[in-house]
């Protein structure tokens, strides 16, 4: 007999399904909670980066001698210094630990300096001579294939084609489009940083803000050419990740340091250099055909995406599986034709960013449903609800959906919403440009639009992707306490609380200790694919399953529920470690992208209702209201914030956020030209939250992350078109576009 | 560097005229962004953040004197009404912690074309007050900028404060930013009615190398207004008349491309903006005249 969770679960409040408080969250609020950039170390020296001004250049030389002969200057390091294999990357090893011969984009790292200060770092840096033999970039994505290649495979990172039903099939409504998406920034708040302490062994110890301690460890020891067991990491206070930390920026280059000097090393970016130091958003151009009847039913979908690499690898991919097998959105298409291009460039290095290639699709399809249902005079909700996909609808993969995808009523949802009333009295915080005091209502204009999305939830293609947990119950100071340890990063969204949360429900007990994430313990995947509260859940629950089991057979024959805990326990210390798995996916067949790759699906709509100030080009987001399927939210606040969080990302690319470049360069790396929402850019949002569990989920879950930041894009977008009449082909919307000037 | 921190203004004045090269530090919001990104780097910082004469202002004779430190909440919050353009363009500057923080006398100092009182101090025809150990001189707005975060101060002078002319007669600023807050202009536009002088004032900002008068649409919108005696009975502004003001506006600027926008598209809004705002300034002198 086993414990079951729902005798156990009225014992305790902080369960799941309840919004306890989160413990980094007074901390945060106040200004108190100590991010990676606030590691200190006795002794400690700080490293620094030199990175390459050009995007495409070959290194003649390079002359250390005048840097080394600034006091206080520990170690000046080039890419001879790295022990190890001096290449990385998350899918292929293309990216070197520091440049060889080429740098490939602005801002790779060319150099390292070990430092008694950050100033003396920097100007030591200023006294490296690098001589460079300047190239002409790659910056095109749709011709990058065949321009020069800029690495030994040619600039193909991967095609991926889907091919379903008849590829030859025509249609009564034809729409065509051309889509451009610009480079977004994951914009997260705390930069780049880490500590690397060397031990007396020739080992180290990392304590870095990391979206996954395990594929970094791995990375780092390749390249300190050391046993993993050498190389220890510890997650550190992260601030906000979307992607933007799956790839290592200064991990390897801390440990450089502290190992050559012996010294701890602290390295942290600043925002400028952050900019540089992680990947972004690939920036894509989408081509899309569709075809319908005139009841507005899709026949066919025909797609080629491009999609900008930039110079490595990182999880391009991954990413290109992604756009082409959720290409055509969540609808019921019996011929498809998607083709997408991941390539090579001298652009910025592009890789995870939430919604993972699920966004640039998204908002190319979504614009063609809008485009279809002018072309029918059709409703733009009524035409993607007569192709709504569902439960059992089979994608474009051959891949079945079993579980709930109620695609339908969340356009509903949304769409059944009151209207915000127009406003009566002139409030500039209310209007488009704000208090900059633009317009006190002379050319503003109202819109509504619509859109939906679906995101592939967790690792895909038969990726083996699990999570390892460990929870130990015992009796402490005459109370039962449970703790639980994972090396699942906690980035900011609250990992912490649900294991806490799913521990308490599971075991009964009020004291749920969370150890430091680290790799003493085993993998616990990535923070990303909206996957921790499915997988290290998952892993969580599954541990306490065990540990229940334990106590099942210490209670004998007894009935272990109507047994006190304490009592039952006594002096018994249960320890349980549990690796667990999702049901396990398939890679796609790469001549016809058919096969089960994806383990679960999600979706949002959205309804974004807009004031565009027709005459200056500016835009007002009224309100963005949203309703997401999230199986079951175990954390409902959390949830909320979730949507809130990925619903705003999705305006910062509708109307602001942009890295923009020129022949390869980064024209805008700071907060002041790369503009992320405000206060008054994001307005409160009415949110539906479904609770459809999935049977095949731990506790029904579906991931909540991703879904959000797709949907919210276009719908921001089809409300400035009904505002305006223009084509809008382009995120994010400049005011230009409005305005044609 | 040395950290230098005069108590009073003739002890700041002293320093600044042994060491012309330390940078004066009032709210810092300009100042640590450049530290911090290592743009700069000087060989000696002077805090005017204890001269106590830099943070009040007085008025009389029909002018406001504000200190170099005021900082802009307070402008907002005290001078609303004796400046109404000035608490306007305050109210758009960044954040409330740098409106805290930052100063008039650092938009001046800073002389960034995109700054967002100059507009309004060259509309409403203020003068910059100028100190060194040698004495004080007045600098009219107009002549106070003079290229791409160049100014007219001498290497020993600081600013003191700025003079504005109070008025009861309506002012407007407004500028144009990608985002509805804490956005730094892509361009800006101010104007400032006369009735006593039967003149307006315009000034175009992030526009052009500096910020400048709009000079042009000045002479024509006060020549119109004077000539049909609509100071005395205004009537509504015909819609040309509101046209031609806004296309001699955009006139008076020579933007460029950038990241921030392109030069088509400020010209554009410039005269978006001066159309608007004159319509409410006028709307709001004829209620007052009425
Ligand atoms: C996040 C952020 C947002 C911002 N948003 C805006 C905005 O929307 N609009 C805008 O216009 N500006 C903006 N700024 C820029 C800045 O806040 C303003 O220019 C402000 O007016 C500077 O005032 P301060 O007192 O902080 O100047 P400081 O930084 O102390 O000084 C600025 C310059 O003036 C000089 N200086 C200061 N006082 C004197 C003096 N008495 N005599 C001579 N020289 C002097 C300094 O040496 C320096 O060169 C922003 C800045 C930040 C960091």
């Amino acid at each position: 007999m086993s414990l079951t969770p729902a005798e156990l679960t009225s014992a305790v409040s902080g369960g799941i399904g309840s919004s306890p408080q989160r413990p980094d969250g007074n901390l945060k609020v106040r200004g108190e909670f100590a991010y990676a950039s606030d590691l200190w170390h006795e002794d400690m020296i700080w490293g620094a980066t030199l990175r390459s001004p050009h995007p495409y250049a070959r290194i003649v030389s390079i002359d250390l001698t005048e840097a080394l002969q600034v006091p206080g200057v520990y170690a000046v390091l080039t890419h001879q210094d790295v022990p190890g294999q001096n290449r990385y990357g998350l899918e292929h090893k293309d990216q070197p630990v520091l440049a060889e011969d080429v740098v490939r984009y602005q801002g790779e790292p060319v150099a390292l300096v070990g430092a008694d200060h950050p100033e003396t770092a920097q100007r030591a840096m200023k006294r490296i001579k690098v001589e460079y033999e300047v190239l002409t970039p790659v910056v095109d994505m749709e011709t990058a294939v065949d321009d020069t290649p800029l690495h030994p495979g040619g600039n193909l990172v991967r095609h991926v084609p889907v091919r379903r039903g008849d590829q030859h099939a025509e249609a009564e409504v034809v729409v065509t489009g051309r889509y451009e998406v610009g480079m977004q920034d994951q914009a997260f708040l705390g930069p780049e940083s880490g500590l690397a302490v060397p031990d007396e062994e020739g080992g180290v110890d990392l304590y870095i803000a990391t979206q996954w301690l395990h594929v970094d460890q791995g990375q780092v020891a390749a390249a300190l050419g050391r046993p993993l067991e050498q190389v220890r990491l510890t997650l550190s206070g992260v601030g906000g990740a979307f992607g933007g930390r799956e790839d290592l920026s200064m991990q390897v280059h801390a440990c450089l340091l502290a190992l050559h000097t012996g010294k701890p090393t602290k390295m942290v970016y600043n925002r400028e250099e952050s900019f540089y130091g992680h990947v972004h958003r690939h920036p894509a151009v989408l081509y899309y055909e569709h075809g319908a009847d005139h009841t507005g039913k899709l026949v066919y979908v025909k797609a080629r995406i491009y999609l900008d690499g930039g110079a490595y690898a990182s999880s391009t991919g991954a990413v290109v599986a992604n756009a082409a097998t959720l290409g055509i959105g969540p609808y019921d298409v019996d011929n498809v034709t998607v083709d997408c291009w991941g390539v090579y460039t001298n652009n910025p290095p592009c890789g995870a960013m939430r919604g993972f290639g699920a966004v640039q699709a998204g908002f190319a399809y979504e614009s063609q449903m809008d485009k279809l249902a002018e072309a029918l005079g059709m409703d733009p909700v009524d035409v993607r609800i007569v192709n709504a996909m569902s439960e059992g609808s089979v994608m474009p993969t051959g891949q079945v959906v079993d579980s709930a995808a109620p695609v339908a009523q969340l356009l509903k949802l949304v769409k059944d919403k009151p209207m915000p009333p127009l406003s009566t009295v002139v409030d500039l915080r209310d209007m488009p440009g704000g208090v900059s005091n633009t317009t006190h209502g002379e050319g503003v204009v109202r819109g509504v639009g619509y859109a939906v999305g679906i995101k592939n939830i967790c690792f895909s293609e038969g990726y083996d992707d699990y999570s390892t947990a460990r929870v130990r119950l015992q009796v402490i100071n005459g109370e039962p306490a449970a703790l639980a340890h994972t090396a699942a990063a906690e980035v900011g969204q609250g990992l912490v609380t649900i294991m806490q949360q799913i521990v308490r429900t599971e075991l009964g007990v009020e004291r749920v200790t969370i150890l430091p994430m680290d790799t003493s313990i085993g993998n616990g995947g990535s923070t990303s694919a909206s996957r921790q509260t499915y997988v290290t859940g998952g892993a969580v629950k599954a541990a306490c399953a065990a540990v229940r089991e334990k106590l099942a057979k210490l209670a004998g024959g007894r009935d272990p529920s109507a047994v006190d805990l304490v009592e039952l326990l006594g002096d018994e210390v249960i320890d349980e470690t549990v690796e667990w798995r999702h049901r396990a996916t398939e890679p796609i067949d790469p001549e016809t992208g058919q096969g089960n790759a994806h383990v679960q699906y999600g979706f949002a709509a959205h309804r974004a209702v807009v004031d565009v100030d027709v005459e200056l080009g500016l835009v007002k987001v009224v309100e963005l209201d949203c309703a997401q399927d999230v199986g079951k939210a175990l954390n409902p606040q959390a949830v909320l914030g979730q949507i809130q969080g990925g619903s705003a990302q999705g305006l910062g690319l509708a109307v602001m956020e942009e890295i923009q470049t020129a022949g390869g360069k980064v024209r805008n790396p700071s907060f002041t030209d790369y503009l992320i929402p405000t206060v008054l850019d994001m307005p409160p949002m009415s949110i539906d939250v479904l609770e459809l569990a999935d049977p095949n989920a731990p506790y029904g879950v579906r991931g909540v992350g991703e879904p959000p930041t797709i949907s919210s894009t276009p719908a921001i977008v089809a409300a400035i078109r009904a505002a305006t009449g223009l084509a809008l082909t382009r995120v994010p919307v400049r005011p230009e576009h409005i305005t044609g000037t | 560097m040395d950290f230098l921190r005069p108590d009073t203004l003739a002890e700041a004045l002293t320093l600044k005229a042994q060491r012309p090269d330390a940078v004066p530090i009032a709210g810092g919001t300009d100042v640590m962004v450049e530290l911090n990104f290592d743009h700069r780097r000087p060989a000696a910082l002077l805090d005017l953040t204890r001269i106590a004469e830099l943070r009040s202002w007085d008025a009389d004779d029909g002018t406001v004197r504000i200190g170099a430190g005021v900082p802009y909440t307070r402008i907002i919050e005290e001078l609303g009404e004796r400046l109404p353009g000035l608490a306007m363009a305050s109210r758009t500057v960044g954040s409330p912690q740098i409106r805290n923080r930052g100063t008039v006398g650092g938009n001046l100092g800073a002389a960034s074309p995109a700054g967002d009182t100059h507009p309004v101090l060259l509309a409403a025809g203020a003068t910059v007050e100028a100190a060194s150990t040698r004495g004080t001189r007045l600098i009219p707005a107009t002549d106070f900028y003079l290229g791409v975060k160049r100014h007219a101060l001498e290497p020993d002078e600081l600013i003191t404060a700025v003079r504005v002319p109070a008025t009861r007669a309506p002012q407007q600023f407004s500028k144009v930013g990608t985002r509805n807050a804490m956005v730094i202009a892509v361009c800006s536009f101010a104007v400032a009615l006369h009735p006593a002088q039967n003149r307006v004032g315009a000034a175009v900002g992030s526009a052009a190398p500096t910020p400048r008068r709009a000079s042009a649409a000045e002479e024509f919108l006060s020549a119109e207004l004077t000539s049909t005696n609509q100071w005395e009975s205004p009537k509504p502004l015909l819609d040309s008349v509101k046209r031609r003001f806004g296309e001699l506006v955009a006139e008076a600027a020579s933007p460029i491309d950038d990241v921030r926008g392109s030069a088509a598209y400020r010209k554009h809004a410039l005269s978006v903006l001066a159309r608007r705002t004159l319509g409410w300034a006028w709307q709001d002198y004829s209620g007052k005249v009425a």
